[in-house]
């Protein structure tokens, strides 16, 4: 069984996110131990990127905290080979693949190799464009991330039949970030992907408290929570991990 | 070849959640291209709203003036609403109502898509949400209200650099929201697979006229066919039909901005390397770790990182090549067109007129350039007052 199989086999799954060098490396560290303290079982590290057309506006406002102190993938590598020191649970990347393709497939799939990274999600890459990285991510195990979305309909049956770690179920259209009420029928979408998955599936956008992660999860199989801890991380900075791993105890409790 | 792609480039490099609306537009799309109904109401349009043919004008003065090859103008300027945006517009917007879309929505840069785009809502009975960098509704304030005029809702891009990128942006970000009643009508021969290739040939029509005429006028076609190159779909709908007359060249001109030597340029193909952003493979200006870099240029329709893959693909089989133009130089060719021919260019299209000029003295007195004159310059004529130090109000 794989690092993330393993992470998905005793009970639902809590997926976490952060940005890479809000507000600086050091930082992210920390909270990458915070989230792990507070009972994450993957946790999710994005790569910063100027134009981040899939995010809402905490998480682009971190990207730009972040590209404001240089962060390049070299720094975010480094930082991850320090991390693994201390933090077992699978890491997944989430970068737009102009980050990827600028840096170089083979050198980028060969680092994450190297540091310990477990997956990949991309946003800006649908199931069509897989074949940029596919050579890559078999030959240095790096499982991409599928993502399914409510418009996905009759995409479904070939996405989810090809999908690798776990997938991404985005819970409503438009951008990541928080929201009251998720209005997709998710139960009925996950019925439907679980046709032809043979992964589990976590679903992501727009879920910030115990209540909203309690309802999801009782459909899937994980729940992925981003803006909101970002959030956490916008109004407490580097002093935020105290707080990180409050938040979190309290979603993994109600899930 | 795989699907979308010019050589290496294209590709449909967006979200999942607007995946089956690419698929849907290809269907589409590729449903109509050759319906005899849709052909003949979007060439009714053209011909009897917008305008078309326009004309291939042979600018006499300036050929004279300069003392080489003639210079052809072809004056997509003389279109309703002022530029060839309107080919693309009203295309895309027949097929938007034949997809049962009741909502249109557009990026714009200088304004000239967006007036386009909210020109043919108002014709077709759409509505019609335009996004636009904060700086260009200053730059360009007239065709701000213009659009609303036309019944448009604006909206003013705050995020990033706040010009036509940011736009563009916004408007992917948008249309991610709102699929299901709603066509993104993308300005330029740029972004996911089918856009790059729908735009271009919405556009080609510009060629397939210029050919007509210049047969018609001369007997010959063309030494050259020059045009500005910001995503580039004045300039690929110039080119297209000329592709396969190798003695044709095509030249393609970039906004240099202040020099490619400086940070304050848009030069993609001077300054860029292929990167992947906006749905598509392309040549972008970008920093050593792949960040999209803020880019300058005068005219806000060519202040834009990246250019359509065709335009990579031409440019890498060597089929076209590609040249800077600088502010400077094409204000200089601005001035020049007003005072020698009574024509107010685009500031976009002076960049092209600017190499032309420079390039007909080169030339024998018989060869023959074509400019793609894109676009006219009224809304630009406050800015060129402004960059000359003078100050005049609208």
């Amino acid at each position: 069984m794989n690092k993330i199989q393993q992470a998905f086999a005793n009970s639902k799954t809590l997926i976490t996110y952060l940005t890479a060098g809000d507000p600086d490396l050091q930082s992210t560290k920390n909270f990458i131990c915070a989230l792990a303290e507070g009972g994450s079982d993957i946790i999710e590290i994005g790569i910063p990127f100027s134009d981040p057309t899939a995010e809402g506006p905490v998480i682009s406002a971190a990207m730009e905290r972040a590209l404001k102190n240089k962060i390049t993938l070299d720094n975010i590598f480094s930082m991850i080979a320090e991390v693994r020191k201390t933090v077992s649970v699978p890491l997944v990347f989430m970068t737009y693949l102009n980050s990827v393709f600028s840096y170089g497939y083979l050198r980028f799939f060969k680092k994450c190799r190297e540091v310990g990274m477990n997956a990949i999600i991309v946003p800006d890459m649908p199931f069509e464009e897989q074949d940029e990285i596919k050579e890559y991510v078999q030959k240095y195990d790096i499982a991409n991330i599928t993502l399914i979305a409510p418009t996905s309909r009759e995409r479904i049956a070939e996405l989810a039949s090809n999908a690798q770690g776990f997938i991404y179920l985005v819970s409503s259209l438009g951008l990541t970030g928080m929201r009251q009420k998720i209005t997709t029928d998710i139960a009925g979408l996950v019925k439907q992907i679980k046709e032809y998955a043979k992964v589990p599936v976590a679903v992501g956008f727009g879920i910030s408290t115990p209540q909203q992660a309690h309802e999801i999860a009782q459909a899937a199989d994980g729940v992925i929570i981003g803006s909101a801890i970002v959030n956490i991380i916008a109004k407490h900075k580097e002093n935020a991990a105290e707080e990180i791993v409050k938040y979190v105890k309290s979603i993994k409790e109600a899930l | 070849m795989k699907k979308g792609r010019f050589g290496i480039y294209g590709g449909q490099f967006v979200p999942e959640t607007l995946m089956n609306a690419m698929v849907e537009l290809e269907t589409a799309y590729s449903l109509y291209k050759d319906d005899p109904e849709f052909n003949a109401e979007l060439s009714g349009l053209l011909n009897n709203y917008a305008g078309r043919p326009s004309n291939l004008y042979f600018a006499k003065n300036l050929t004279d003036k300069i003392g080489g090859a003639k210079i052809y103008l072809k004056r997509e300027d003389l279109n309703h609403t002022g530029s060839h945006k309107i080919n693309n517009v009203l295309g895309q917007a027949l097929l938007a109502k034949r997809m049962g879309k009741k909502r249109l929505i557009a990026e714009t840069g200088a304004g000239q898509h967006g007036v386009a785009t909210a020109t043919a809502a108002a014709l077709l009975g759409l509505e019609c949400e335009i996004f636009m960098g904060a700086e260009d509704t200053k730059r360009q304030a007239l065709n701000v209200f213009r659009m609303q005029l036309l019944g448009a809702k604006v909206h003013a891009v705050e995020s990033g650099s706040k010009v036509l990128k940011d736009a563009v942006n916004e408007a992917f970000k948008e249309w991610t929201k709102r699929i299901d009643d709603t066509h993104y009508v993308l300005g330029s021969v740029m972004g996911p697979h089918p856009f790059p290739q729908m735009v271009r040939d919405f556009q080609s029509i510009i060629s397939k006229e210029i050919k007509e005429q210049i047969l018609q006028k001369e007997g010959r076609l063309p030494n050259v066919v020059a045009a500005c190159v910001g995503g580039g779909s004045n300039s690929i709908g110039a080119f297209y039909n000329f592709i396969e007359d190798a003695g044709v060249a095509l030249v393609g001109c970039e906004a240099a901005g202040k020099g490619i030597d400086t940070p304050e340029t848009a030069a993609s193909f001077a300054k860029g390397r292929p990167g992947i952003f906006h749905g598509m493979k392309s040549y972008f200006c970008q920093t050593e770790t792949g960040q999209i870099a803020p880019v300058y240029s005068i005219s806000a329709g060519l202040d834009y990182p990246g250019v359509g893959p065709e335009h990579s693909y031409l440019k890498d089989t060597g089929r076209a090549s590609y040249v800077a133009v600088k502010d400077d130089e094409a204000v200089y060719a601005f001035e020049q067109l007003c005072k020698i021919e009574g024509i107010i260019p685009a500031i976009e299209s002076s960049h092209a007129l600017f190499w032309a000029m420079e390039n007909a003295k080169k030339m024998k007195k018989d060869d023959i350039i074509v400019v793609c004159l894109s676009g006219r310059g009224d809304k630009d004529v406050a800015m060129i007052a402004k960059y000359k130090g003078e100050n005049i109000s609208e």
